[in-house]
């Protein structure tokens, strides 16, 4: 039987990080053929530079990049997160091997996804 | 020096606020297919002496540079928006060579393809630090939940900068419009085809509205 191996990393962790060691920690289990589960998920800015990392790092037949999945944001925060400038915190996200995982649905409310064993 | 400085940009906000001419930088922005650069060069085509952003193609990740165009002039609603417009090339967290093989280009051309592509997807975002809106083209026939759509309205809300979805592809016969309204009901949305031109003259006064 073939197995997948997954990540789910919690918020506390996440929270004691800095971007970049999240996006390393991302990339280094993705590039080994793990499914990550992040808790709480990446901010906007985290989620495009690990977009940008993730181009600078496909090679032809080694790693042609990932699958990412997480909800679209909330609304707009409340009148006094604005006069505060807090920021609406990440939703649970899903990142994995762009040749193994497949997104089937995805609304506001649930995310399906397929994971491909490899050969 | 000071003083004079001072009346100029009085005066100049006092011309600008009379004729409601703004000025505003925004990037084209969207999956790869999505119908960028299509929109871009009928935009050229009804506001310009003409010229065009790039060629367009069925296969993905046809542009793969970023193109900007200076000075485009736009008047709707009363109003007057100067643009400079930069179409960038298609958002993906994946590129694979084997893709543009099924679109018949040899293995050399689709690596050369694919090494480019990555390289078009970097500028894009890197040009998210230099714009003052975006343009959100979905293909309204395509799942709009993509992680690209999710990730650049994201980046827009937490930048708080404008942002304005393009419903394209709304000729075709499959094309849901409300479903993209439905993913993301608190940003404005026009349904067009860049291709056609159908609703165009909708999305100028929005843009008008939006980023003027």
């Amino acid at each position: 039987m073939r197995e997948v191996h997954m990540d789910l990393i919690s918020g506390e962790k996440l929270e004691n990080m800095t971007s970049m060691e999240k996006i390393r920690l991302i990339l280094d289990k993705v590039k080994t053929g793990k499914i990550v589960v992040l808790e709480s998920g990446l901010t906007p800015d985290e989620e495009v530079r690990l977009i940008e990392m993730t181009m600078t790092e496909i090679r032809v037949d080694e790693f042609s990049g990932i699958e990412i999945e997480s909800y679209p944001s909330r609304k707009e925060g409340s009148f006094l997160d604005k006069i505060f400038g807090r920021t609406l915190k990440g939703r649970m996200t899903v990142i994995g091997p762009a040749n193994q995982i497949h997104t089937i649905e995805k609304d506001k409310y649930q995310i399906s996804t397929k994971v491909s064993v490899g050969d | 020096m000071g003083f004079i400085d001072g009346l100029r940009e009085s005066l100049g906000s006092w011309i600008s606020r009379i004729f409601k001419k703004k000025r505003a930088k925004i990037g084209l922005y969207g999956p790869p297919n999505a119908g960028k650069t299509t929109l871009a060069n009928r935009i050229l085509r009804d506001w310009t002496d003409g010229g065009s952003f790039g060629e367009v193609s069925a296969i993905p990740h046809e542009t793969r540079r970023a193109m900007r165009r200076e000075g485009v002039v736009i008047n709707a609603n009363g109003s007057s928006i100067e643009l400079d417009i930069v179409d960038t090339p298609g958002m993906a967290t994946k590129i694979d060579f084997k893709e543009f093989m099924a679109f018949g280009l040899s293995e050399a051309e689709s690596k050369k393809r694919a090494k480019e592509a990555t390289e078009g997807v970097i500028e894009a975002i890197k040009w998210l630090d230099d714009l003052d809106g975006v343009l959100l083209v979905m293909d309204s026939t395509e799942d709009p939940y993509t992680q690209v759509n999710v990730t650049v309205i994201g980046n827009m809300e937490a930048r708080r900068l404008p942002l304005l979805i393009v419903a394209n592809k709304m000729d075709l016969p499959n094309a849901s419009p409300a479903r993209i309204k439905a993913a993301f009901p608190q940003h404005s949305m026009v349904q067009i085809s860049a291709l056609e031109g159908s609703n165009i003259d909708n999305l100028y006064q929005a843009i008008a509205a939006h980023f003027g």
